[in-house]
């Protein structure tokens, strides 16, 4: 614990919040003073991506915490050895070597063990795969893997064609990097066409397996309709031909029979590292030109390898629904792109996984149970850097731009991409945890920790957006071209801890309290009906005087019991005002002012100019600072010196 | 001169029209004095195209055998190819259609020839008045009065009749002191914050020239609406270079010594063919086809249009919060005060004053600081991006206020009474109308022209009830309080209903606004219904009281 500690705001560096700060073993607390509404700040520590202690100052000893969902704090603590202190416990902290040490262990959200397992049970594959129509004629469960016995990063229920008996898995697991042999990851009952993914075929300069060709065919003839299957090799050539000399590679079109080869570029996980970095910093910078920021995204690339993800999948959402042709993704050992491409062309293809349980289903499909690495892609333990990479950050980002274009086609909001992205990090809860099924089923992670599924699901009033229309067409088909225009920079996501930066008031939240108000017009509407109804029969009784009596008391029993059910009009509006983020603005004053005031802007201050060189601290204005500063002496020295500043 | 002199070739069959994201259609073409039709002859699915000669930007003629095809493009950004068949039919339509989209005088234009085929409920002409203005601030100040000096337009050629002054000073000093502005533009009151009873007022550049003339006058009249030892903030829309320039040709700015209680603050606007070419680049990198991602950020920079955008609100912001956090007054000018200093000004009322946000608001703040202000225009608007002129007076100077409009709607999407389409309206009309609203340069020429006796009024088609629906924000639930946007490049965004208008597939967006309306208006309903029980069954219970008391 650290008293006296300043929390800077990044925008403006004159208005900084003075607190104390704990650490305890899962969070960095920072907590302001003040009698009144004291404000939290709290950070766990698996978010932290990088410390950073600087130079000490006058004021302090600055501490920088750069955190995986995008969040920066900047810290002054009075004291460089109480500094030094955080700083070497955040470091291990943020660090842990064991998954017990991570928070999920030690999260409890006060469920009994029923309601855990329920909460496991929320997202189930099996009825997943039957839900798609398998097994059938043409699609079977293997057994194959049951021990984890052929590919320990691939689920034990793997979906294979009825055709490809265990000795050709086993044959062509041989033959692929890490034994990812081609498995089902989404089939099409409507004209059998099918996504496969494995990884790259040991094929070097010549080599070639029978088995693996055997695989590949019958994969083909799982899909009568069709007379040949696209691969897709989802890594730029050059990368795949460089694969080759390591004895890995790619099909060659000429080994298999009736394959259609594609190469799609997708860079590899250290370009995107490197991509979201260049971007995080353009996030960073203080004051911005127009030109500085565009320039500085583009740079970046990000946008760009956005739109290849994208691409990727839109070419293989349009072979299987408009060419009914199946197709088997690849890229090196098949968890990273492969994972993103054939997730996003699931998302195209069936409007299931634009439902809020689809798409928990389709992460837990294509990402959790196919092995994606998420302990060494996100850092949840101390490990390589290098394995680090914004993979399913990207895939995230796919469906908010497909949100943009489609908005009415995800029953799901913005809000609730950004939960799921800040729990793949948090470790809060276990589905995220370790790099396969195999791992997670050692830390009997299921007994041990809750699932995010089922946290989501119980709050999922907050997630719906506003917009859906369940009847939306079938296969979302998003324009190819020319479409750069439509990719845009997500601020929501990317700068999500800057308010000030995003809309002031929210349509979706705006539009939700509408409906939460409709429904409860709708209730009161019954009610009242029901009342009239009564009243009237009531009425017509009071007619029979002997009744009367009865009735009357029958009737005010009513009344009362719907006073306290049925709101006034007034409490209505109430309602909708208390609601915080509907039009926010409208809260305060002090709100609205946000962005270009200052808390402790002084306007009677005698220097003027002191006063106007604050407002230009505020991020807005800062174009303006040099010619403000350049006024104030201006004032003191006479007409003529007056330009001579200026110049 | 008969039209008829221009259109050798009156119809032309079997046109085929192309347009983005929709099947061509094969159909007749019509010249008429002021439209092209075409209509489809397909029975099931007639559709027709009128487009005003006056949208028309540039048209371009190629030839492959003897199929002619014109590609035009409007000033409303939008393209579209007409397939004709036979050279002559071809290049006669062509060369009509160039002749009919480039009339010199303003009275053969279409405004002259329309008649309405709506009910003209309020004569749109009249919806605002100075004088209503006026009533409207003397209710809370009796600083101010109507000066009635330009009513010849005889002071200042670009100024209304009327226009708002300090009451101190008399008719005969405001002439001394618009010999002391640049085109006469002495400083007239824009906006009076009730809040604090802080005022801004624009003007144009002072005429100081190199030897620091000066005028007691002017002084004086801006004097004249500060508290006694406040001071005020004079926004110069030029950078300090520019300004400094300005003296050389007699122009400058306001020098301290002289105007010890005002600080000035520059900022930089453009102006002119540097807004124009960014229009041109912007409108270029978004026609294009091409399919790199890189190339369209790198090309969205290069045009510059959003960093104008973001000088542009940076300024109005900043206009803003001088008045209403500062407590001080602010004088609005760049060079001539009819470009800028209007944007600055109007889009700070924008952000100060809850009724500029409703329709009627809005449609009083474009004609006071727009057209009454004397914004040219007919020279800002005489072309658009696709124009080969350059004309050194064509600038989308109104479009970028429009714009700047929209990126605040944007962040406030429930503060403001009007819609997007509202907005992308203005713009049409703008650049292209039947209504006479926007010819003319100022209200001299306006009323030379006797617009208000010959042509028909924008406001009195909007304002009908019909079009208002248009218009109406479903979101909209009136805010009282000022609204601080924020102009931070990631909060700044290309204004995709404007740009990418045509070349968007826009049926899902279309969607969304569909559910939104309908959400909507179910719960408006569903209130209105509650609301009928609720009385019935109050009466209903006092009957039954009654009763009860018998």
């Amino acid at each position: 614990q650290v008293e006296n500690v300043r929390l800077l705001d990044r925008l403006s560096s004159r208005k900084a919040a003075l607190g104390t700060l704990y650490l305890t073993a899962t969070h960095v607390i920072f907590v302001e003073n003040g009698s009144e509404a004291r404000k939290e700040t709290w950070v766990l520590h698996s978010q932290i991506s990088s410390i950073e202690k600087q130079a000490t100052t006058a004021t302090g000893c600055p501490l920088l915490i750069r955190c995986k969902n995008f969040q920066v704090i900047q810290l002054v603590i009075p004291q460089e050895r109480d500094c030094h202190d955080i700083y070497i416990s955040l470091i291990r902290l943020a660090r842990p070597v064991k998954y017990e040490e991570l928070y999920c262990f030690s999260f409890n959200p006060k469920l009994d063990k029923e309601e855990r397992e329920q909460g496991w049970k929320l997202v189930d594959l099996t009825e997943e795969y039957n839900r798609m129509g398998v097994p059938n004629n043409y699609w079977q469960i293997s057994d194959v893997n049951r021990d984890y016995g052929v590919c320990d990063s691939y689920p034990t229920e793997v979906y294979v064609p009825r055709s490809a008996t265990a000795h050709i898995i086993v044959g062509s697991s041989k033959f692929r990097s890490r034994r990812r042999f081609p498995a089902l990851s989404y089939y099409c009952k409507d004209n059998n066409a099918s996504i496969c993914r494995s990884s790259q075929p040991l094929s070097g300069f010549s080599a070639r397996c029978l088995e693996d060709e055997q695989m590949l065919q019958a994969i083909r003839k799982a899909n009568p309709g069709s007379d040949f299957l696209y691969v897709v090799d989802t890594r730029p050539k050059l990368n795949a031909m460089a694969n080759r000399a390591a004895g890995k590679g790619y099909e060659n079109e000429d080994n298999y029979s009736n394959i259609k080869f594609q190469f799609i570029g997708i860079e590899n996980i250290h370009v995107m590292r490197n991509s979201l970095q260049k971007m995080l910093e353009v996030c960073e910078l203080k004051s911005p030109s127009m030109s500085d920021f565009l320039w500085g995204l583009e740079n970046s690339g990000w946008l760009k390898h956005i739109k290849a993800i994208m691409d990727a999948g839109i070419f293989i959402a349009k072979a299987v629904a408009e060419e009914g042709v199946s197709v088997l993704v690849h890229c090196s050992d098949g968890w990273d792109r492969t994972a993103q491409v054939c997730s996003v062309a699931s998302l195209l293809l069936d409007p299931y996984y634009r439902t809020m349980k689809g798409f928990m289903v389709l992460i837990e499909k294509d990402w959790i149970s196919f092995g994606h690495k998420f302990n060494h892609r996100y850092g949840n333990l101390d490990g390589d850097p290098k394995e680090i990479s914004p993979v399913i950050d990207q895939f995230i980002e796919c469906v908010w731009q497909l949100m943009e274009q489609f908005p009415c086609a995800f029953e799901f909001n913005e809000r609730f991409l950004i939960h799921i992205q800040h729990h793949v990090y948090s470790c809060q809860f276990g589905n995220f945890l370790c790099n396969s099924q195999k791992e997670r089923r050692e830390l009997k992670i299921q007994e041990r920790t809750y699932s995010l599924w089922a946290h989501l699901w119980k709050n999922r009033a907050d997630y719906l957006n506003p917009l859906y229309r369940p009847g939306h067409g079938q296969t979302l088909r998003p324009q190819m071209a020319p479409c750069n225009f439509l990719y845009k920079f997500w601020s929501g996501m990317y700068n999500r801890f800057e308010k000030g930066l995003h809309p002031r008031q929210s349509v979706t939240d705006y539009l939700m309290a509408v409906k939460e108000e409709t429904q409860q017009l709708e209730e009161e509407l019954e009610v009242l009906r029901e009342r009239l109804a009564n009243l009237q029969k009531s009425q017509l009784n009071d007619y029979k005087v002997t009744s009367k009596q009865q009735d009357r008391s029958k009737q005010s029993g009513l009344s009362t019991s719907d006073n306290s059910l049925a709101n006034t009009p007034q409490e209505y509006s109430n309602d909708l005002k208390s609601f915080p983020s509907r039009s926010p603005s409208q809260g305060d004053e002090e709100d609205s002012a946000l962005i270009l005031t200052q808390d402790n802007l002084k306007s009677s201050d005698p220097d003027l100019s002191a006063t106007s060189d604050q407002e230009s601290g505020v991020e807005d204005l800062s174009c303006r600072s040099p010619s403000v500063g350049g006024c104030l002496p201006s004032e003191d020295s006479g007409k003529d010196s007056d330009e001579a500043v200026f110049l | 001169m008969e039209f008829a002199e221009l259109i050798k070739t009156p119809r032309a069959d079997n046109v085929a029209l192309h347009r983005p994201f929709y099947p061509a259609v094969e159909g007749t073409l019509c010249l008429t004095g002021h439209h092209l039709i075409f209509s489809s002859r397909r029975q099931d699915n007639a559709e027709e195209l009128w487009l005003l000669h006056s949208n028309i930007d540039s048209i371009e003629k190629r030839f492959v055998g003897s199929l002619g095809t014109i590609i035009i493009k409007c000033k409303d950004l939008r393209i579209i190819q007409l397939d004709i068949p036979g050279m002559e039919e071809c290049l006669n339509i062509a060369s009509s259609i160039e002749a009919l989209s480039t009339l010199d005088s303003v009275t053969l234009m279409y405004p002259f020839f329309y008649r309405p085929m709506f009910e003209v409920i309020e004569d749109g002409w009249h919806s605002f008045l100075p004088d209503q203005e006026f009533e409207l601030l003397s209710s809370v100040t009796d600083e101010w009065r109507l000066s009635g000096i330009n009513k010849e337009f005889s002071v200042c050629p670009s100024y209304p009749p009327i226009v708002i002054v300090p009451k101190s000073i008399d008719d005969e000093a405001l002439r001394k002191v618009a010999m002391f502005r640049h085109g006469s533009r002495f400083p007239v009151l824009s906006y009076y914050h009730k809040k604090n009873g802080m005022v801004m007022m624009r003007s144009s550049q002072p005429l100081t020239g190199t030897n620091g003339r000066r005028c007691k006058e002017d002084e004086k009249l801006i004097n004249a609406t500060l508290r006694p030892g406040k001071r005020g903030y004079i926004i110069d829309t030029r950078s300090l270079n520019i300004a400094q320039q300005a003296r050389a040709k007699g122009g400058g700015f306001e020098q301290e010594a002289h105007y010890p209680q005002w600080r000035r603050i520059h900022k930089c606007i453009e102006r002119f063919n540097i807004l124009q070419e960014s229009l041109i680049k912007l409108v270029e990198a978004c026609n294009d086809q091409s399919h790199n991602m890189d190339r369209w950020l790198s090309k969205l920079e290069a045009s510059n249009w959003l960093t104008h955008i973001k000088e542009i609100l940076t300024a109005a912001c900043l206009a803003a919060q001088c008045i209403d956090r500062e407590g001080a007054s602010v004088l609005v000018h760049g060079t001539e005060g009819t470009d800028s200093t209007l944007q600055v000004t109007s889009l700070a009322q924008i952000i100060l004053d809850p009724r500029c946000r409703t329709i009627r608001g809005f449609e009083s703040l474009v004609v006071r600081e727009w057209l009454q202000a004397g914004h040219p225009f007919q020279q800002r608007c005489a072309q658009s991006a696709y124009s080969n002129s350059k004309q050194k007076w064509e600038a989308p100077v109104f479009l970028l206020f429009l714009d700047c409009v929209w990126q605040i709607l944007r962040q406030f999407p429930c503060s403001f009474e009007f819609n997007e389409q509202f907005l992308i309206m203005l713009f049409e009309h703008a650049y292209a109308s039947q209504f006479g609203t926007f010819l003319g340069n100022n209200e001299s020429e306006r009323s030379k022209l006797k617009l208000p006796q010959k042509t028909m009024s924008l406001w009195s088609w909007v304002n009908t009830s019909e079009e208002l629906s248009k218009f109406q924000n479903p979101l909209f639930e009136a805010n009282s309080l000022v609204i601080w946007p924020s102009v931070a490049p990631q909060s700044l965004q290309l204004w995709e209903g404007v740009f990418l208008r045509w070349n968007r597939p826009s049926k899902f967006l279309d969607e969304a606004q569909e559910e939104m309306f309908s959400i909507i208006k179910y719960n408006k309903e569903l209130q209105a219904k509650v609301n009928a029980l609720r009385r019935q069954l109050a009466e209903l219970e006092t009957d039954e009281r009654m009763q009860e008391n018998l």
